[in-house]
């Protein structure tokens, strides 16, 4: 199963650092990464596999969730099929 | 890898235009709890509703978590129970409500639809019974939902039952009273019932349906309202598609999380219902869609036509996104539950006699409407034949749920609370029609041919 990881925040130093550094701890493999700023506004996104998650799904996205609050960012992790059912027929 | 932008654009949907899920709603078949005995009935009902929806909550909670989308509200529709206790007294139906409200309780879902009679053509005994209890069990409990069917296209209108109904909303609104009359909010007169319906308080388990199902509605005024905007001065024909392709995006997710619901609980999958249903939240609105589309304010004249419109592209953008459509299928006007309509019947603007022919180019009917608590029964009843009219002859499903707020009048407003909302109160005619729905006895079916 694979999940879509999406950071959004105002950008600052080691935003990328901390979020890949997280999924290493969690045993999520990123297979895809983009990322964009947008007048100091930062947006990314990682495509990440779960099959060697160290914990099960809510561990893993509450974690990275709670890690986002306390570093100021908003970090959603959520499974690639919304968006794939949304947007492709 | 998928485009950034559809995904920043389904977190947006979420996050700011308030798209969810409205509804997983399950099922149940209760015609294998039939006994003569009520108190084997009620533990039979008891029994079959906890064990078959014994997850439901935990893995909703689950596809929330997983999908990041919220799921509003867990609910259950069972097969109407004037059929299961089609031996019980007023009484014994009361108990039978008191039983379902603690299965509720026991589950943590919003509420359990199915307290219904349908009696198009005529009443049994049973549902007479289940009729004549539902002020009690509305009152008795807050989270059993009662319906009556009381027309159809086939059958025409039952016009003793609609009578009957102008009682039974007047009783129901005087046993509340404390609360705002808020059991009549639990309560529906239809036409054309649907059988698969997952929305409250209309929905039941119909008698052609699998022993547990699942059903799920969408919502997503909001995310409708934001397109809409975002397309700026386009012409009708751009208009129409703006509206099919975010329906589509809804429904595929409503799609994906009836399926996911489905094979997590071993439980077939249904339908999905293509309803946009608003919230009083800001934001939230179907008036707020169509003031977006050039309406001053929402009841002024375009408004039947803009509604017209944006039912359909509703429909045809949903039903190539789900293998199953179904329930009611359309944009919902409830009044208190949408801060636009609230606004625009505060306003002035939007009238009852407005709302009426709305509710002919959409669903479901007139709904959420507070009125005079001295209204009379009568008049109720004219409410309900002249809506249920309009279903009957356009073969679709109409619906009246109405509120008498006992002790207020119009210039006040009554007060329901979370997702039910706030309604100011309408004003009507004074005009009687006591004699005319005094005569009992059917409107015959209307005729299908000679169209005009």
């Amino acid at each position: 199963m694979k999940a879509v990881v999406t950071v959004t925040g105002r950008d600052k130093v080691g935003i990328i650092a901390e979020a890949s550094g997280l999924c290493a701890k969690y045993g999520a493999n990123i297979i895809d990464i983009s990322q964009t700023v947008m007048k100091e506004y930062f947006a990314m996104i990682m495509l990440v596999e779960l099959e060697g998650l160290s914990c099960d799904f809510s561990c893993f996205a509450e974690g990275m969730e709670k890690a986002g609050e306390e570093c100021g960012v908003d970090i959603r992790v959520m499974h690639e099929d919304i968006f794939n059912t949304m947007h492709k027929i | 890898m998928l485009n950034t932008q559809d995904i920043l654009e389904t977190i947006k949907m979420i996050r700011e235009e308030n798209l969810d899920i409205r509804t997983v709603t399950m099922g149940i078949s209760l015609f294998d709890c039939i006994s003569d005995d009520p108190a084997r009935l009620e533990q039979k009902i008891y029994d079959k509703i906890t064990r078959s929806a014994k997850n439901l909550v935990s893995v909703c909670q689950e596809l929330e978590r997983t999908y990041g989308i919220p799921i509003v509200n867990k609910r259950i529709s069972v097969t109407p129970i004037s059929y299961v206790g089609a031996s019980l007294s007023p009484s014994g139906f009361v108990r039978l409500a008191k039983m379902l409200e603690r299965a509720a309780d026991a589950l943590g879902v919003n509420f359990i639809g199915g307290y219904s009679a349908l009696v198009q053509k005529g009443a049994t005994v049973g549902a007479n019974n289940l009729i004549a209890s539902i002020p009690e069990a509305l009152a008795e409990t807050t989270r059993i939902c009662s319906s009556v069917n009381v027309a159809s296209t086939k059958a025409g209108i039952n016009m003793d039952a609609v009578k009957k109904m102008g009682e039974i909303i007047k009783e129901t609104a005087y046993l509340t009273r404390e609360n705002d009359s808020i059991g009549c909010a639990k309560l529906v007169v239809f036409a054309n019932i649907p059988e698969d319906n997952p929305f409250m308080a209309g929905a039941m388990h119909g008698v052609g349906e699998p022993d547990t199902v699942i059903n799920v509605g969408v919502s997503g005024p909001g995310v409708v309202a934001a397109a809409i905007k975002a397309a700026g001065d386009c012409d009708f024909s751009g208009l129409a598609d703006t509206v099919k392709k975010i329906a589509f995006k809804i429904t595929r997710v409503g799609q994906l999380i009836a399926a996911e619901a489905a094979r997590r609980l071993g439980v077939p999958y249904g339908i999905v219902d293509l309803s946009l249903a608003p919230t009083p939240a800001a934001g939230d609105s179907v008036a707020e869609i169509l003031e977006n589309m050039g309406l001053e304010r929402c009841g002024t004249h375009g408004t039947t036509a803009a509604l017209a419109l944006l039912n359909d592209a509703v429909k045809k953008g949903g039903v190539m996104a789900s293998s199953h459509v179904g329930g009611l299928s359309g944009a919902f006007i409830p009044v208190s539950e949408d801060r636009g309509m609230i606004d625009a019947v505060g306003a002035g603007t939007l009238s009852l006699e407005k709302l009426e022919a709305m509710t002919a180019v959409c669903s479901v009917g007139l709904d959420m409407i507070a009125i005079p608590g001295d209204t009379p029964a009568s008049t109720i009843s004219g409410i309900i034949a002249d809506e249920i009219s309009i279903g009957v002859v356009n073969t679709k499903t109409t619906a009246v749920r109405v509120i008498p707020v006992w002790g207020k009048d119009v210039g006040e407003s009554a007060e329901f609370g979370g997702l039910l909302g706030y309604a100011p109160i309408m004003p009507l005619k004074k005009e009687s029609c006591e004699k005319f729905i005094g005569r009992g006895g059917r409107i015959p079916a209307p005729i299908h041919s000679l169209k005009n």
